[in-house]
């Protein structure tokens, strides 16, 4: 299954170790690289990375979790890539991450950028690759280019995802205009999914009304203000809460300013 | 009755509600004027994919097909679609369309079998087709020319080859892939009912209690039915129930509330359990009354083998067949009972350790009593039914009895509708006959079949397994509705329709799809031709014919749009017309009759296969093939010349003057201000701007008549008053279809039920009886009597208008997990592929969804075995293997000890894999069990 790696990408991610290590590129390269740091946000990273700002001051672009990664998911980002130079990523599109039970691309880094602990788990008092904890985005849904959404009988990222009913299921519903069939609608959970794009990949419209995105993107984050009364687990969110004091253009002022401004009121 | 009559108000207002929200029909100027601001074309059409006949709407622009959208109008889909359906504007135009006859040649330009394929005209084509043909007829006679048809032919294709195979070469070697789809269905409806074809319809769906899905994918093979499953369980949660019966979870499960894992071949077993619990726990459900006025019970032999060679034929004894594969295949010979099936044969006279010899698979059977029937379900306790048929060993026993029991409880439950459906894991079964019958013996009991929201259901796979193959009968055995080419009555009606002389049909069918593959090793079998199938992908034991094919003195012939595997192995290629590049018509799993017409002209010089045949029968006169015919085993085919002549034929006049272009055919005009004609495309009756080179080499003009039109109406007279009546074909180009038969303009809904199938009615009224249902069909409606074992007063009784519930035991497969092949194989298909993927994989959307075929398995037996998910593993059975990756969380999940392959992928090509292990009684091979074992490459 192991693939040779591509001539030019292997002199590719030779030089740019060489490259990177000596700090011997050009200038043009370099501008390149500044630009491309500020798209960022959207790139995926392979299983494990640190948060982006920690993954970038780590990542030494040795491209070694690249040549480990037996699908050719990852690649090293190149100039005009709009990605950060040397550094691993992966568009689902074209090839997604497939999960692979053993997480390859974990283990040989040598820096930590991607964190094994992130992605084991203890099972029977053994450290084991668990392919669940995986984190490299969210898949969202577009309701109104996904096709299952309008009562076709889809659901090919619901069949190609590898953790089927937990990171995908189907939400069933009447579809009042036939009288006679059922929606099976596609909808993601946004705790279970890992970001693997297997459902962007497998997506069958034009463009994937199915697609990954980085969770900082992708997520909204509710305020820790309100728990869910329905929810044990939510009152995790309390750990770092604490009382602020609140601010809008009406409570700007101090209480006694405003009571003692009282020039509009008759 | 009551609550019939309540169940069919509420289905119709359902309907009219529904085509109240969803239907607005713009008015007639509104119409006009958007079609006269577009610069496209909408025309109504059937999807091309499966049995579920889903309508579809067309958009044409620039003489290509450029859209596809689901038909708001058609009852079945309502404007839906599946994911195959949403693309068929794209599956004609894949980049390598065959465009040009290829032919296998030398340097020379010669016919060579090792040579490289090279374009020909359609005319040199022909000419090879022809020398072949009469070289094949001079070595074996009629039987030495086969045809590989389809569920996938148009009506009208189906028509035209099964009249020139059978009424000019009189070769009955004509047999459908759907012999690989449903033949075990047909078979049990024929046994059961007399006639052909479901009792319902799918409007069941909407007004049962109760969806059992025995073998049935139905999510993912059937999806536009599956939803309307889904609304009905959405409708009513609580009091619908689904309960999805298999050997592995697959998506089906999801809207499950019970799923029952049984280990392969026991649905058998699960049968009989439920019709014990029936019998013996229940005898209060049974309707003694429907029972007594319209049941019989009846037996059979057991020892009928299992449809695999039997010893003694010649590529047995040429030594083709090795010592591995030979040790499943001398169980056709004999076998020794189990200690497994023991118990269940028991009542048939076997015990553990006998050695049961078989005989070769016959149809026979005769009445027995209920009380014999009642001795033979004895055996079918929970205890040794839940021991034998519990299929994933993680499972408690007691809970696999709780499972067991809850479903012959909602199957017994008085008051509640239930409709079994089932597809391929019932029908492609080395018992898939008996299987099949099994299933109506329960709704029988219970009188719950051939009632709105009951009955037992066989879902079709392909588009026109029902339309064509079955009510054409492009089968070996078969002739248009019903009819058997046995039976000389049957004969000398077709005879009489087809204008040609009494004692030209012959009369000995018995190449059946395996057996015309058997017969091209065997050396029988010359000339084939692969019409609208792929069989040498689709069918078990592949190697065996690929050999046959590229190795042995014959010829091949592959009509196909794409270059799939049996073009590969073939000698001459013939480019096809694809889907709407012709006039067609499919018939749908619940006999709804749709029609479409010619949208654009085929690509290259693509020509149907109507018109192929048309052109191969100019080149036969009577002299060439209605003179004397050797047939095997000594009978010969009378020399009707004399007769012909009487007709007014002569001995130069060609089968394409009689068969086709007669006095009925001329009849029926091409007129350019039809309203079905007008404005459209009509390669074969009118040619076209193409101008295409015939057979010929001149330009193809057309054959001057609507050779579309003639086709269906002959075809359509032999059923019209004989309980398969199809409506005239310009109605099919008015409406979305119908379900047949269609009486005084109405379709049928629930057919033997007289009050809503007037076939049932006349007949009940005709036998002077005042009976609920009438089970009308003809066919072996009179038996002998006896017991469990045997025939014991010969002579036969009539059973005019009754059904058969029959007492049908377990019995194991021929080949089953041992130390050497531990594991069970079963194949099938993906949602996203359309059988062998010629068309599928062509679309780049679905061949980006599911690139390539899996090997699913259990996580614990890949781990055992050294696999992680995503590696290459062999999967190795007696006859051949394949490299397959392995996935462990796939939409397949197989409990322990079972792996499922999907077949569409040429490069995972599983049936090298495959047995080629039939029912002996349908001829339907068993694709759903075999012995392999699996390695890491």
């Amino acid at each position: 299954m192991k693939k040779e790696l591509p001539n030019d990408r292997r002199k590719f991610i030779l030089s740019m170790a060489r490259g990177v290590g000596l700090s011997a590129m050009g200038a043009l390269i370099w501008s390149a690289y500044v630009d491309e740091v500020k798209a960022a946000p959207l790139i995926l990273r392979p299983p494990g990375a640190l948060d982006e700002p920690d993954f970038l001051k780590t990542c030494i672009k040795c491209g070694l979790c690249v040549e480990a990664c037996p699908y050719d998911t990852l690649i090293l980002a190149q100039p005009g890539d709009n990605n950060p130079i040397g550094t691993p990523f992966f568009v689902p599109r074209d090839v997604p991450c497939y999960m692979c039970d053993d997480i390859p691309c974990v283990p040989v880094c040598p820096t930590g950028a991607l964190v094994q602990d992130s992605v084991t788990s203890e099972i029977e008092g053994e450290l084991t690759w668990d392919i669940t904890k995986m984190d490299m985005g969210l898949a969202v849904v577009d309701a109104e280019s996904c096709i299952a959404f309008w009562g076709i009988q889809c659901d090919a990222c619901y069949r190609a995802c590898p953790l089927m009913d937990v990171a995908i299921s189907l939400q069933y519903d009447k579809n009042e205009r036939t009288g006679k069939h059922a929606f099976l609608k596609p909808v993601v959970h946004a705790d279970a999914c890992t970001g693997c794009g297997l459902c962007e990949r497998a997506c069958v419209t034009k463009k994937a009304a199915i697609y990954v995105l980085p969770n900082e993107v992708a997520l909204g984050e509710v305020g820790d203000h309100y728990i869910k009364g329905w929810d044990k687990a939510d009152e995790a969110r309390l750990k770092d809460a604490k009382g602020e004091t609140t601010v809008t253009d009406r409570s700007n002022r101090s209480a006694v300013d405003s009571l003692n401004d009282a020039e509009d009121l008759y | 009755m009551a609550m019939e009559r309540r169940d069919f108000l509420k289905s119709a207002a359902a309907a009219s509600a529904a085509s109240a929200i969803g239907m607005s029909i713009p008015t007639e100027a509104q119409a006009k004027a958007d079609a006269a601001q577009s610069d496209w074309r909408w025309d109504k059409a059937a999807c091309r994919f499966c049995g579920t006949g889903c309508g579809i709407m067309l958009a044409t622009k620039d003489e290509r097909i450029v859209a596809v959208k689901g038909d708001p109008a058609a009852p079945v889909n309502r404007g839906l679609n599946c994911i195959k359906g949403y693309f068929n504007a794209k599956i004609m135009y894949g980049a390598d369309r065959l465009t040009q006859p290829l032919l296998r040649m030398n340097s020379k330009g010669e016919f060579d079998k090792k040579g490289k394929f090279a374009p020909v005209s359609w005319e040199r084509a022909f000419d090879e087709m022809e020398v072949n043909i009469k070289k094949a007829l001079k070595a074996s006679g009629p039987e030495g020319v086969g045809v590989f048809a389809s569920g996938q032919y148009t009506v009208m294709e189906g028509y035209a080859a099964q009249k020139m195979m059978k009424g000019g070469f009189r070769s009955n070697a004509i047999d459908p892939n759907a012999r690989h789809c449903m033949a075990s269905a047909v078979v049990g409806f024929y046994q059961t009912f007399g006639i052909d074809e479901p009792s319902g319809c799918y409007d069941d769906i909407e007004l049962t209690d109760t969806i059992v899905s025995w073998g049935s994918n139905m999510a993912e093979m059937h999806p536009i039915l599956w939803s309307r499953v889904t609304d009905r369980k959405l409708t009513d949660p609580d009091r619908v129930k689904v309960i999805n019966m298999s050997t592995y979870r697959h998506r089906t499960s999801d809207l499950a509330d019970i799923e029952i894992i049984f280990s392969p071949n026991t649905d058998l077993a699960l049968w009989n359990y439920i019709a014990r619990e029936i019998v013996y726990n229940n005898p209060e459900s049974i309707d003694w009354d429907f029972v007594k006025k319209h049941i019989i019970f009846a037996s059979q032999p057991v020892n009928i083998g299992y449809g695999l060679r039997r010893a003694g034929e010649k590529s047995l004894k040429d030594g083709k067949y090795t010592a591995l594969e030979m040790e499943t295949i001398d169980k056709e010979m004999q076998k020794v009972v189990s200690e497994k099936e023991a118990p269940a044969l028991q009542p048939f006279g076997y015990k553990a350790g006998d050695v049961m010899k078989n005989n070769p698979g016959s149809l026979a059977h005769w009445e027995i009593e209920f009380d014999e029937y009642k001795k033979f379900l004895d055996p079918y306790t929970l205890d040794y039914v839940a021991e034998i048929s519990k299929g994933d060993p993680n499972e408690s026993i007691e809970s696999f009895q709780a499972k067991l029991q809850t479903l012959a409880d909602l199957y017994i439950e008085k008051g509640r509708k239930v409709v079994s459906f089932w597809t391929m894991g019932m029908n492609q079964h080395t018992r898939g006959t008996w299987v099949n019958t099994l299933s109506y013996n329960v709704h029988f009991l219970l009188n719950k079949q051939a009632r709105p929201g009951s009955g037992a259901f066989s879902l079709t796979g392909q588009p026109s397994a029902c339309g064509t193959a079955r009510e054409v009968g492009t089968f070996c055995h078969r002739l248009p509705a019903d009819m058997m080419v046995k039976n000389p009555k049957h004969r000398a009606i077709t005879e009489k329709a087809w204008k040609i002389p009494d004692g030209t049909l012959n009369p000995v069918g018995n190449q059946h799809i395996m057996k015309i593959h058997r017969d091209i090793e065997d050396g029988v079998v010359k000339f084939a031709w692969v019409n609208v199938c792929n069989p040498y992908q689709d069918t078990a034991s592949a190697s065996h014919w690929i050999k046959a094919a590229r190795e042995m003195d014959n010829f091949i012939v592959t009509s196909d749009g794409y270059p799939g595997i049996s073009a590969k192995v073939s000698d001459l290629i013939l480019p096809s017309a694809m889907i709407y590049e012709k006039w067609g018509a499919y018939g749908n799993a619940e006999r709804r009759t749709q029609h479409w017409r010619q949208q654009v002209l085929p690509v290259g010089d693509a020509m149907s296969d109507t018109w192929q045949w048309i052109e191969l029968s100019k080149r036969f006169t009577v002299k060439d093939v209605w003179g004397e015919q050797p047939l095997r085993g000594n009978k010969k085919l009378p020399d009707v010349i004399a007769k012909a002549k009487a007709m007014g034929y002569n001995e130069d006049t060609t089968m394409y003057e009689i068969l086709f272009a007669n006095e009925r055919a001329k009849s029926y005009k091409v007129d350019l201000n039809d309203d079905i004609q007008a404005g459209y495309d009509d390669s074969e009756s009118r040619g076209d701007s193409r101008n295409v080179v015939g057979s010929d080499g001149k330009v193809f003009k057309g054959y001057g008549f609507f050779i579309h039109k003639y086709l269906f109406e002959e075809y359509a007279d032999f059923g019209r008053g004989h309980a398969h009546d199809l409506a005239p074909f310009d109605v099919y180009h008015k409406v979305r279809g119908l379900k047949w038969p269609v009486v005084d303009g109405k379709e049928t809904q629930w057919r033997f039920n007289v009050k809503y199938d007037p076939y049932a009615a006349k007949a009940n009224k005709d036998a002077g009886t005042n009976n609920s249902h009438a089970f009308y069909g003809k066919l072996a409606k009179a038996l002998p009597h006896g017991d469990l074992k045997g025939v014991k007063d010969p002579a036969k009784k009539s059973l005019a208008n009754k059904a058969k519930i029959f007492a049908r035991p377990y019995m194991d497969p021929p080949e089953m997990p041992d130390k050497a092949y531990p594991l069970w194989l079963s194949t099938g298909r993906v949602l996203e592929h359309w059988h062998s993927g010629t068309m599928t994989m062509r679309v780049p959307e679905l061949y980006r969804a599911v690139p390539e075929a899996l090997c699913y398995m259990h996580p614990a037996d890949a781990k055992g075995l050294g696999l992680k998910r995503g590696d290459l593993a062999w999967v190795d059975s007696r006859r051949g293997q394949v490299k397959a990756r392995v996935e462990t969380r796939g939409r397949n999940r197989p409990p322990q000890g079972l792996v499922f392959v999907p077949w569409f992928d040429e490069k995972v090509f599983i049936n090298k894999v495959c047995l080629d292990a039939t029912c002996p009684q349908s001829k339907q091979t068993d694709f759903k069990k075999c012995a392999v074992k699996v390695t890491k490459v």
